[in-house]
């Protein structure tokens, strides 16, 4: 069995979160560049290039490239051959969350209790962190820090298995259009569909760690995808909804088994600032 | 595109009268921010002592809530939050000579209508270029609710900060009329 220290862990995890903030993935940066060329609107066209260049500027004086700094949520994939040693894995990823925030200059962005208090943790933890148990013996950490006016604008619905096709483009369509100009479009699309209330929503996020462009296996999904990004950049939100012909750069669906009387539906909207990143260790 | 209106705050009826949706305007001058946490306790404490914890007569109010400096940085990452979280309580401040505010994305009929009705506008910043419009801020000192950390009140110095009018006085929205021309698809 692999021996892993979750001091390891720890200092893996506190350089994929300051560098998941201050670079954006290349995939996307240069899916921003091809979207240059096809946004037909002029200031579409100036909008996207300031995008880019927020990402030059954040990446060479390696600041934040939003000033949300996000959600902190990870998809943790452990080898079940793995032994982690001198700790607890979860109260590991949670100091270099903290420790990254503080030294990476990132903006403590959560607040311990929803309703009452609504005060600051001031570190940005507790981290949201979805453990997998996988076969192998190593460990894979995926990251996103996830903005809140995005995730603001992102919808899950409990549709009748008589709604089908139909009614999944239209709520997943409706969903961009609402989204608008207040979750910072050219959006990341991520569509989760079937499984549980919870976990079309858990696949919806997981989605978006896809790369730009990669299409999902099942062919009929594949084709899904490419449809629902046409029909989204004909919505006219265009880039930060000012109008024009880019709205998404791409819409990333994963499907589970669901039950003979659901069909769920949820989806992501990754805003602009579409930051994750994930390291093995 | 337009050439950049270059205007300095406090702002007056005039200068709001002067702006018109789609004009890009370069802010210079004191700006106050505020977002959702300062907006609430701001306001509950007018309702109990009639006073704001800055004298809001011609200011503008900036929705953001920044990084922390790094050494050598005037202000951390700055672009504008989602507008609309505030609408509740914007519509009040322009009654009290709030003359805009700066954010991003769609804002309410009861916003819209304060504009109008208390001469002011909504600015849009570009949402997410926090790292090119903090070059903008050459002044900032933090001066109510400390404890709101991100959420407390800055006084922020702009110069030449880049904003468009979304709405203006006349009842012009940008989003609204700059997705209609692209639009092909209703859902």
């Amino acid at each position: 069995m692999r021996e892993v220290h979750v001091n390891e862990i720890k200092e893996a995890v506190k350089k994929l979160v300051m560098d998941t903030e201050y670079y954006l993935p290349e995939d996307f940066v240069s899916a921003l560049k091809q979207a240059v060329n096809k946004e037909e609107s002029e200031v579409g066209k100036e909008i996207l290039q300031t995008i880019i260049k927020n990402a030059e500027v954040a990446a060479s004086e390696k600041v934040a490239y939003c000033q949300d700094t996000g959600y902190p949520v990870f998809f943790v994939d452990i080898g079940q051959d793995v032994h982690i040693t001198g700790g607890d894995i979860t109260q590991a990823i949670n100091e270099a969350v903290s420790q990254a925030t503080k030294e990476g200059y990132l903006r403590a962005s959560l607040a311990y209790d929803p309703i009452f208090s609504r005060q600051n943790t001031g570190d940005n933890t507790p981290a949201l962190i979805y453990y997998n148990i996988v076969p192998g013996d190593k460990i894979k950490i995926m990251f996103a820090a996830k903005g809140g006016g995005s995730e603001n604008q992102s919808k899950q619905a409990m549709l009748k298995p008589a709604d089908g096709l139909e009614g999944v483009k239209k709520f997943v369509l409706q969903t961009i259009a609402n989204a608008g100009p207040n979750a910072c479009p050219p959006f990341t699309v991520g569509v989760g569909i079937g499984g549980t209330f919870d976990y079309s929503a858990v696949l919806a996020k997981k989605a978006l760690f896809r790369k730009i462009g990669e299409r999902h296996p099942d062919p009929r999904i594949a084709e899904l995808e490419e449809q629902l990004l046409e029909d989204a950049n004909k919505l006219g939100v265009g880039p930060l909804g000012f109008g024009g012909t880019i709205t998404a750069v791409d819409v990333k669906i994963e499907i589970a088994p669901c039950h003979i009387a659901s069909l769920p539906v949820a989806v992501n909207i990754q805003c602009h600032a579409a930051r994750h990143k994930e390291v093995e260790i | 595109m337009s050439q950049p209106k270059k205007i300095w705050t406090p702002l007056t009826d005039e200068v709001i009268e002067d702006l018109r949706v789609g004009d890009r305007v370069l802010l210079s001058g004191v700006v106050y921010t505020a977002r959702d946490a300062a907006h609430k306790r701001m306001l509950e404490e007018y309702e109990k002592t009639g006073k704001l914890p800055f004298d809001i007569k011609g200011q503008v109010i900036y929705y953001v809530g920044p990084t922390p400096a790094k050494p050598g940085q005037v202000i951390g990452s700055a672009g504008p939050t989602t507008a609309y979280r505030m609408d509740k309580y914007t519509p009040k401040l322009h009654q009290l000579g709030l003359k805009a505010t700066i954010g991003k994305g769609w804002r309410g009929k009861e916003v819209k209508e304060a504009l109008k009705k208390y001469k002011a506008v909504y600015f849009a910043a570009y949402g997410g270029t926090a790292a090119l419009l903090s070059k903008h801020i050459v002044g900032v000192e933090i001066v109510a609710y400390e404890d709101l950390g991100p959420e407390a009140i800055r006084k922020l110095v702009f110069q030449d900060f880049p904003v468009v009018v979304a709405n203006d006085i006349y009842g012009g929205d940008i989003f609204e009329e700059g997705q209609k021309k692209y639009r092909k698809l209703v859902v």
